[in-house]
């Protein structure tokens, strides 16, 4: 049975096959309107996600399916201290397929050794977040045709935003990328991640702190949010928070084709006044996140 | 300082001086009722100093925790008063309950059930990643 655990478990040729369903389901969405009939996608949030989880919601409900789940911990049985096997091992006596959200990193692979249905890891504390990753690979497709050939600028929180981590590890399996990795000197790309993934793939990449310096070069300006939850101490926090704040007038110097990616929730660090700029992507990457999850899904299920 | 030779057992080697206490409280070799020498600080051609143990009894060891701790010892079984094999470690592909992930944010620091298991990710570094969170865990 496969499960998603990290990105890496999918290979080039799957993410592209994917990427290709998703495309076909956007161009004819009343073909695929009953292809999971009957199916069950339990949504089991042991920490509220309530974009994540719509996205996986609206993708099963557009595939003709039914949802059922919990949006945090203390509405299930976590917090009577039931351990994440047995509420996996029980769940999978009710639902077809489980998408999974925890604050502990590694629950998700935990799930995946005791379960009888398939598991999607919907993000696991600061560690991975798969379809965080497939939504942005299906963004860059469909707004800039390619997933080769790119310059990619990631700014903001790239010490702990996995986002970022595991957008690198699968733009570096695609030909003549380059990254430009923008951040304040606390939140600068660890070092196993230049090592393990860039060198090694020999990835050329720049780092710098200065949002501006490369702007004309960029393809596609990836923005993160300082995210409070990944820190122990508030006061560092409040000091990162509005590092880099992107607005019209930084996106001067930006080429016309320029694509401004974010994972979302956005605080401060795009300014409003950026929405309306045609380069803004962000809101449709979340639709893109929908539609994705929908190819993934059948994927998982096995419909074709 | 003389120390009896030992009939059936084992002489682990060229445990890097000082480390030798790690391998008795790890192995659990203070639950045997048999003898066991700790010869700490000994000369070494090779590194100037070395650790050695002598087991008096024909144990089971295991040679993954071994390794993890000391990949440059060597363990030389003695049956019948004489070294019958002489074995070279090197670091284990993967650890189990050796060491414990450091990282308060990995499903291991709340489901105590779970074993601590380590894959070694980085041989030149001897870097091992904690199998659920990836946290490295660096043994240089």
């Amino acid at each position: 049975m496969k499960h998603l655990i990290d990105i890496k478990d999918l290979s080039v040729e799957e993410i592209d096959k994917m990427i290709e369903v998703a495309k076909d389901i956007i161009a004819n969405k009343e073909k695929y309107s009953h292809k999971c009939d009957g199916k069950l996608l339990a949504t089991l949030f042991f920490e509220p996600s309530t974009r994540t989880r719509l996205s996986f919601e609206a993708a099963m409900l557009r595939l003709g399916g039914e949802v059922l789940g919990f949006s945090e911990a203390s509405s299930s049985s976590v917090s009577k201290g039931e351990t994440v096997a047995d509420t996996i091992r029980t769940v999978g006596c009710y639902a077809d397929i489980i998408a999974m959200r925890h604050p502990k990193e590694g629950a998700p692979l935990v799930a995946s050794e005791k379960s009888t249905v398939p598991i999607i890891n919907a993000g696991d504390g600061g560690h991975n977040h798969p379809t965080q990753t497939l939504t942005d690979l299906l963004t860059i497709k469909c707004e800039k045709g390619r997933l080769n050939d790119l310059t990619i600028g990631l700014c903001g929180d790239l010490k702990f935003g996995r986002t970022v981590h595991s957008l690198i590890s699968a733009m570096s399996r695609y030909k003549n990328i380059k990254f430009v990795l923008i951040s304040p000197k606390e939140l600068v790309i660890p070092e196993y991640i230049k090592k393990e993934v860039l060198d090694k793939n020999n990835i050329e990449y720049i780092e710098t702190n200065d949002i501006e310096e490369h702007m004309s070069e960029l393809d596609i300006l990836y923005m993160t949010r300082v995210q409070k939850e990944r820190f122990f101490n508030e006061e560092d926090y409040i000091r990162l928070k509005d590092y880099y704040i992107l607005n019209k007038e930084k996106l001067e110097k930006a080429k016309k084709d320029l694509c401004v990616m974010h994972p979302l929730p956005r605080v401060n660090e795009i300014s409003t006044d950026v929405d309306d700029d045609p380069r803004a992507c962000y809101f449709k990457q979340a639709q893109y996140g929908m539609f994705i999850r929908m190819s993934l899904i059948m994927k998982m299920l096995g419909v074709e | 300082m003389n120390i009896d030779s030992i009939k059936n057992g084992y002489v682990i080697d060229h445990i890097q001086a000082g480390k030798a206490m790690k391998i008795y409280e790890l192995l659990n070799l203070n639950e045997l009722d048999c003898q066991v020498a700790i010869i700490t600080n000994a000369k070494s051609k090779k590194t100037g100093r070395k650790d050695i143990i002598k087991i008096d009894r024909d144990i089971e060891i295991d040679l993954d925790k071994l390794g993890f701790i000391d990949p440059n010892v060597t363990v030389n079984i003695v049956k019948d008063d004489c070294i019958v094999e002489k074995r070279k470690l090197s670091l284990p592909e993967k650890i189990v309950n050796v060491a414990k992930c450091q990282n308060p944010r990995c499903i291991t620091s709340v489901e105590k059930s779970l074993d601590q298991v380590f894959y070694l990710t980085d041989r030149e570094n001897q870097v091992y990643r904690c199998k659920y969170c990836e946290m490295s865990l660096k043994t240089k």
